[in-house]
């Protein structure tokens, strides 16, 4: 610091302690809306201290879903979408790793092409192109199942130029020196470059599943079966299923549960969550 | 492009490390895109019984559609209101907590997680907030002589929206703009100290220029993000309403393709989509090679 | 243990750089061969063709009797100490010294033994259980040699293995290379770009430059009889100076240079063979001006500049004599410290 002034110091603080409360404010209604009975919600404004139905509104939510606007018990949501988060996660850095070991390590005819054919999907978000992948994933017969929810979305770009930065720093002599010891390619790949990336692989991990569990349109044309509803699509499906007011107390509830997860994903994984945005984004 | 300096003998294996990356990227991006583009030529009668192609007929309809111009004025509106509101409060708390030492964590944790929060989550939630019958902006806003309805007010609208998309982009910028305020040399702002500027006069003459790689770096990402990941914000909220007031190019695409099955309006759409991503990925991929070029 | 063989050997990267060119070298079992020169010269590419890190584009390499110009690098049963030791991070010095012993599927308790050998000979026996960045430079060296020992292979390859460390560690480990090699008799090619390490480590040492040989020689042959005026250059430091015979002829007696042989236009003199002591019975005598004294302790350096000569040249006393900068002084030196070359090819005559 070049001065210390106490006055501005009190400043910075103030507007972080609004800043703070601006931005936590949206779940914190949320929590507290979510332990209300649904009379509360009739007239007058929303609660802003805690109501006596927490338990009562989490287990309706939990176990018996809302059946009536054909959303299913969220426990089944929330195992889709772990489900789906984790397949695309894994998919994305098992196909990203691999492609930067065959871009770094080898040199072949057609090299550049396969780049800039990966470059392309950086290139595309899925939203863009939404009518002609959804009529492929329905030719495909992969509608309503963890494959049409996970595949067309593991090809990633981001993470294969990622790993292609890494693996350009890793030390030449690393991979003759396995050579000389008598590693071959998939030997190398396997025990010293994977493990060598785990701090990478753990980042992109963190970045990758929050990716995967805030899946939002695509679960949305891809599942018309409740069995493979998605928590988020879910909550969708609740607030404008019906004609009525949205039950306020439930959807808070599930607001809650499906944003939990990735949330705390990055509260216990502060560290490589920045590291992760940070560099691949570089 | 580098390779290492020797590289692994090898004739298949390369091609079978890269097979299932460009299996899916070749079926699920580049056929669905070339379809989008083959689509767009065509054009199916009522029935569907016949595909005309009708060269570049759907983009001169498209371009000459009030409906479509009016998305692409709330996209504009949208993506800089949206860009310009996350990005000034991000900076505004990166530099008060770039100051602090000993609370410069708790500060940042407390200011990361929304990151986690889906957009369609982050929609729901303001929605909520902003509920007219309910909720406790209108309620503070009328106390403030504004009756506030999203569901009749197209203003009220967009900014209900801009203000979700907003708030969960907050700590991506704050992130940045942290990471670009510690990498200034504390010897640049000491010596503009001795010289004699004022802790303002700092700011905006010394570090606020040498932001500016991660301030234009921001502006893109937050520019893309807002007109193409923001989806859910507007599908669980307004639904591109009132009267079109929120309809976003991206809304458009999916309203126009699944709900009014017009596939070679929504294949066109897509194909001016793709030709705006591939602006502004180069865009972005220039300013990233001048920066290494430093 | 083997013998290495290279025949007319060269290497042409796919671009058509020309790196290495007709390189001939006989390798006796249980030698140890300096390659050196600048960088660039070619010296690390020749040891990455001979460990099969670089494609022989031209001739023939053998080790022992087998021609291994195409056999992968842990064919050909050499091991290699890299320039950064490349160690593998992730693994503890155990499995470090283990990888390339477990990848040729031998027995546990032969790779325990071997692993255990290594570490003693080497001191590290305590680091075992420890990551490379837990360890010391020095530390670190040991590991890379000892990954290579317990390979017990037919040949050791040195990539300038003692660059990375300081002044004092890197003398302690060339005594203990040389100590182990000696001990151990295995074939080695070590790569240096520093002339000291050449000259002190090699039974004989190799010269390179723009990707030929120089000269190949035991160390007392390459400095007392350097074959071309780049060598002479090179090994020794100071270096040493070189002046025009002409000049030379206009200052000393007629009769004084009459054993050189004709065309040799330029006489290379190392520092150490002047001296300020008066010229006696056939030594000759120059006159320079002193510019600059270097006192070093044991000795000195004098930069002088001679009477009819722009250039500075050194002279290296044993002592620190008792002169004044500025001074007019007298050096002797004997007819044989005189070494011939031809400018225009560089050779000796």
């Amino acid at each position: 610091m070049v001065e210390n002034n106490r006055i501005g110091d009190l400043l910075a603080h103030l507007v972080l302690i609004l800043g703070v409360a601006v931005v936590v404010f949206p779940v914190y209604v949320a929590i507290i809306a979510s332990t209300h009975p649904p009379g509360t919600f009739v007239r007058g404004v929303m609660p802003l201290l805690p109501g006596p139905n927490a338990l009562e509104n989490y287990t309706t939510v939990i176990v018996e879903g809302r059946s009536r606007a054909g959303t299913p018990p969220i426990g089944g949501m929330l195992w889709n979408s772990f489900v789906m988060a984790m397949a695309i996660t894994i998919g994305k850095l098992s196909i990203s790793l691999l492609s930067a070991f065959a871009i770094v390590y080898f040199r072949f005819p057609l090299r550049i092409f396969f780049f800039w054919v990966i470059f392309l999907t950086l290139m595309l978000p899925v939203e863009v192109r939404i009518v002609p992948t959804f009529q492929v994933v329905a030719d495909l017969k992969m509608l309503n199942s963890f494959a049409g929810l996970s595949i067309p979305l593991i090809a990633s770009a981001t993470a294969t130029f990622l790993f292609r930065q890494f693996f350009m720093t890793v030390p030449e002599e690393l991979m003759e020196a396995a050579r000389v010891d008598g590693a071959g390619p998939m030997k190398f790949f396997r025990d010293i470059l994977v493990p060598l990336s785990i701090t990478n692989i753990a980042a992109l991990f963190v970045i990758m599943f929050i990716y995967g569990w805030n899946q939002y349109l695509w679960p949305l044309l891809i599942t018309t079966d409740p069995e493979y509803y998605t928590i988020v699509m879910g909550i969708q499906r609740m607030v404008t299923g019906g004609d009525s007011e949205p039950l306020w107390h439930l959807v808070m509830a599930t607001v809650v549960l499906a944003a939990l997860p990735p949330i705390l994903v990055i509260l216990f994984m502060q560290r490589l969550f920045v590291k992760g945005l940070t560099e691949t984004e570089k | 492009m580098q390779t290492k300096r020797m590289t692994f003998p090898g004739s298949w294996l390369p091609y079978a490390l890269l097979a299932p990356q460009v299996a899916v990227t070749l079926v699920f991006f580049i056929w669905p895109a070339s379809q989008a583009l083959r689509q767009s030529f065509l054009r199916q009668d009522i029935f569907g019984l016949r595909t005309d192609f009708v060269w570049f007929d759907n983009f001169e309809r498209l371009l000459a559609d009030p409906l479509y111009l009016n998305a692409l004025k709330v996209t504009v509106i949208f993506s800089l209101g949206t860009t310009l509101l996350s990005m000034s409060l991000a900076l505004l708390f990166a530099v008060m907590v770039n100051r602090m030492i000993r609370s410069r964590d708790a500060y940042t944790t407390l200011l990361v997680w929304p990151y986690a929060v889906a957009p369609a989550i982050a929609g729901v939630l303001w929605w909520f907030i902003f509920n007219p019958a309910i909720g406790i902006a209108p309620y503070v806003l009328a106390g403030l002589g504004h009756d506030w309805n999203h569901r009749s007010s197209g203003t009220d609208a967009m900014v209900l929206v801009i203000i979700a998309a907003a708030w969960k982009q907050i700590s991506y910028n704050f992130l940045f703009f942290l990471a670009g305020l510690q990498s200034i040399p504390q010897s640049l702002i000491e010596a503009a100290a001795i010289d004699g500027a004022s802790r303002t006069k700092r700011f905006w003459t010394i570090v606020f220029p040498l932001l500016s790689p991660v301030t234009f770096f921001l502006m893109v990402v937050n520019v893309v993000y807002a007109m193409f990941d923001t989806f859910g914000v507007i599908h669980a909220t307004t639904e591109g309403g009132p009267a079109q007031a929120t309809n976003i190019l991206v809304y458009k695409v999916y309203r126009d393709g699944f709900v009014n099955l017009d596939l070679g309006s929504s294949a066109a759409q897509s194909v001016i989509l793709m030709a705006i991503v591939v602006v502004l990925t180069v865009v972005q991929f220039r300013y990233i090679e001048r920066r290494v070029n430093y | 243990m083997a013998s290495i063989t290279m025949e007319n050997l060269g290497k042409v990267y796919a671009g058509g750089v020309r790196a290495v060119t007709g390189v001939n070298l006989d390798i006796a079992d249980g030698e140890m061969i300096v390659l050196v020169g600048p960088s660039g010269c070619g010296k690390s590419t020749l040891l990455r063709m001979v460990a099969g890190l670089e494609t022989i584009t031209e001739g023939t390499l053998r080790i022992g009797d087998r021609v291994v110009n195409r056999l992968e690098p842990a064919e050909r049963d050499i091991a290699m100490v890299f320039q950064n030791y490349a160690l593998y991070p992730h693994m503890t010095v155990y499995n470090n010294l283990a990888y390339g012993l477990k990848n040729r599927r031998m027995a546990r308790a032969e790779i325990d033994r071997r692993v255990t050998e290594a570490a003693e000979m080497l001191q590290i026996g305590a680091f075992l259980d420890r990551k490379p960045r837990q360890l010391s430079g020095g530390q670190r060296q040991r590991v890379a040699m000892g990954r290579a020992l317990v390979r017990e292979p037919a040949a050791f390859l040195f990539d300038e293995p003692l660059s990375n460390l300081d002044a004092k560690l890197r003398v302690q480990m060339r005594v203990e290379i040389r100590q182990l090699q000696k001990r151990l008799g295995t074939t080695s090619l070590y790569v240096t770009h520093d002339q000291l390490e050449a000259l002190t480590l090699a039974d004989r040492l190799v010269v390179l430059d723009g990707g030929r040989i120089e000269q190949i020689g035991t160390p007392m042959e390459v400095y007392a009889r350097p074959a071309t005026t780049f060598v002479a250059g090179f090994i020794g430091s100071p270096a040493m100076n070189m002046l025009p015979a002409g000049w030379l002829r206009g200052v000393v007696a007629a009769d004084a240079l009459a054993h050189l042989p004709a065309g040799a236009d330029l006489i290379g003199l190392r520092p150490e063979d002047m001296s300020l002591a008066p010229a006696s019975d056939g030594r000759l005598t120059l006159k320079a001006r002193l510019m600059l004294l270097e006192p070093a302790g044991a000795e000195s350096h004098l930069h002088v500049k001679f009477d009819g000569l722009d250039d500075m040249f050194v002279i290296r006393l044993p002592h620190v004599p008792n002169v004044q900068e500025g001074a007019q002084l007298a050096f002797s030196l004997a007819r044989e410290a005189l070494h011939p070359f031809d400018a225009k090819t560089g050779l000796r005559l």
